[in-house]
């Protein structure tokens, strides 16, 4: 092999030269010209004013980011019942015996109702709903039941992701481990699971994302979380920054996450090899 | 290669009794069709211990699924599979503990992409048989030895070639000791040069007298290797026989129209 590049190589080189020169200028043009003209629109120094203050914005930071811990815990709380409430219901769809009809009809209304219904909806009808019951104090907390909620609606979702990877596993495969004398538990378990769950991790990394923005809903109901504190924050000091200040807490964390999940999608097609057509 | 101290066992059964008269496996007028389409049209076929027998026919002609229905992949509508005494095609029957005993390798391979090729061996035995995680790990190793694959151990599935993957899908049924096995054209996904390294595994067991049960397009190995020949078309056996009489003098004349479609497309 010489040195001299191949010309396929200078054809890419020269190509790759031409996009990052076309991809600076258009954002150059773009964002100058966004500079420039939104100050001269007649609004603008109202809004930079009643948005963009950075007294208040350093006054309320820290205040959100406490809050802020409670979306956490929320999350944190929520998504390991939501994988194991999704499970459940997926396999419950999966299941052929006559005997498990009941079970399969529960699954089937499960997904269709809670996916069929807005999550802010079911957050009232169950944060306001399920304590007016008569539960006991620490019962009728309402960040438990905003909990349950996002738990109820989320894994109606997720149930249907899990079942699509289910069924994207190939019938060969389940040949395969029942030609061994698995049984179809084990072959479930050991063979189709662990296949299903690796096709399923760049729609679930999505699902996740979309679940922490979410959490911010169950401030409707009561909790002090970092929606319902920048309102406070907002009327104290009858200023909008605390909400462009949550906004940015809220893409700390979900902007990682999904670049985790296309860095995921990407290493899944390189591993399996599939190439990008030009 | 195959052949010492592990080798399937061959046993007339645990309570059969002693070979050859009585059949392993013996079919008698299985019929199985897919909606409106009859795939197999009432099949009988005896299959007696250590047995070599080969289905050959057209594509469609009701092979695969002649396999499939042996290792109860597909329940059959009607007629009995007799394996060991038992009528195994009873309906309502659990399949599980009859397949444990009959292995099958298919076409397509059917390896565990998530898995190593060790443990695609191992986990027939761990799960099914309870096998101990290292005693299985142990044998699965001493098995892919036997089939010269040692050095592919740790490797996955899709880091082998076509020919390696399908020694390691029977090393994967090997492992179970089946009492017979189902060869599903087991050499039609693979390149030409990778087919004779699949075919000595398969002469490695007929010497260590494993009953088979082989559907194949390769005439000249079917030629070699089996005890008997069954031509089959539309879901019948239409001519069965030793396989100098098949392949020489074949007395029916789709029998033979087939056969010189073979030699014509150079393939015997």
């Amino acid at each position: 092999m010489s040195d001299r590049p191949t010309r396929r190589e200078r054809y890419e080189r020269a190509r790759r030269r031409r996009s990052v020169v076309v991809a600076t200028v258009s954002t150059v043009v773009v964002v100058g010209a966004l500079i420039i003209l939104i100050p001269l629109t007649p609004g603008w120094e109202r809004v930079r004013q009643a948005f963009f203050d950075g007294d208040v914005f350093v006054e309320t930071f820290p205040g959100l980011v406490e809050a802020f811990w409670l979306d956490v815990k929320i999350l944190l709380w929520a998504t390991p019942f939501i994988l194991l409430v999704s499970l459940l219901v997926a396999l419950a769809r999966n299941t052929r015996s006559p005997a498990l009809f009941p079970l399969r009809a529960f699954a089937v209304i499960y997904t269709d109702v809670l996916r069929g219904i807005p999550v802010i909806l079911l957050v009232f009808l169950i944060g306001f709903g399920v304590p007016a019951l008569g539960l006991s104090r620490e019962w009728a907390n309402p960040v438990i039941w905003g909990t349950v909620t996002l738990v109820l609606s989320y894994s109606a979702y997720t149930a249907e992701i899990i079942r699509s990877g289910i069924d994207a596993v190939h019938e060969s495969q389940r040949a395969g481990a029942r030609s061994l004398g698995m049984t179809s538990s084990q072959t479930m378990r050991s063979i189709v699971l662990p296949q299903a769950f690796r096709k399923i991790v760049p729609p679930m990394m999505n699902t996740f994302v979309s679940l922490q923005k979410d959490v911010a809903l169950v401030s409707l109901i009561g909790p002090v979380e970092i929606l319902r504190q920048a309102g406070i924050d907002k009327a104290t000091y009858a200023n909008f920054t605390p909400y462009v200040a949550a906004s940015l807490i809220f893409l700390a964390v979900t902007i990682p996450c999904t670049r985790l999940a296309d860095w995921l999608l990407a290493r899944q097609r390189a591993r399996t090899g599939a190439t990008t057509i030009a | 290669m195959i052949g010492d101290d592990q080798t399937p066992a061959m046993p007339a059964g645990p309570d059969g009794p002693a070979a050859s008269d009585v059949p392993k496996l013996s079919l008698r007028g299985v019929r199985k069709s897919f909606g409106s389409t009859v795939v197999l049209d009432g099949i009988d076929l005896d299959v007696a211990v250590g047995d070599v027998i080969t289905l050959i026919g057209a594509s469609g002609s009701g092979k695969s699924t002649l396999l499939r229905c042996v290792n109860l992949l597909e329940p059959t509508d009607d007629g009995q599979v007799v394996f060991d005494g038992v009528d195994i095609a009873e309906p309502g029957l659990d399949p599980d503990p009859i397949r444990r005993r009959i292995g099958m390798v298919f076409q397509s391979f059917n390896l565990f992409p998530h898995m190593s090729v060790v443990d695609n061996v191992a986990i027939g035995p761990r799960k099914v048989l309870g096998t101990a995680k290292s005693t299985a790990r142990e044998n699965a190793l001493a098995m892919l030895a036997r089939l010269g694959l040692s050095d592919r151990a740790d490797a996955y599935p899709d880091q082998l070639s076509g020919g390696q993957q399908q020694r390691v899908a029977i090393a994967r049924s090997l492992a179970m000791n089946p009492e017979v096995m189902l060869l599903d054209e087991i050499t039609s996904a693979l390149d030409p040069e990778l087919v004779g390294e699949v075919l000595d595994v398969v002469r490695g067991l007929k010497a260590a007298g494993m009953t088979m049960l082989f559907a194949t397009h390769e005439m000249a190995f079917a030629r070699e290797i089996s005890d008997r020949v069954c031509f089959l078309h539309q879901g019948r056996i239409l001519e069965e026989g030793p396989p100098s009489r098949i392949f020489e003098s074949p007395t029916e004349p789709r029998t033979q129209a087939f056969l010189q479609r073979v030699i014509d497309a150079g393939r015997l």
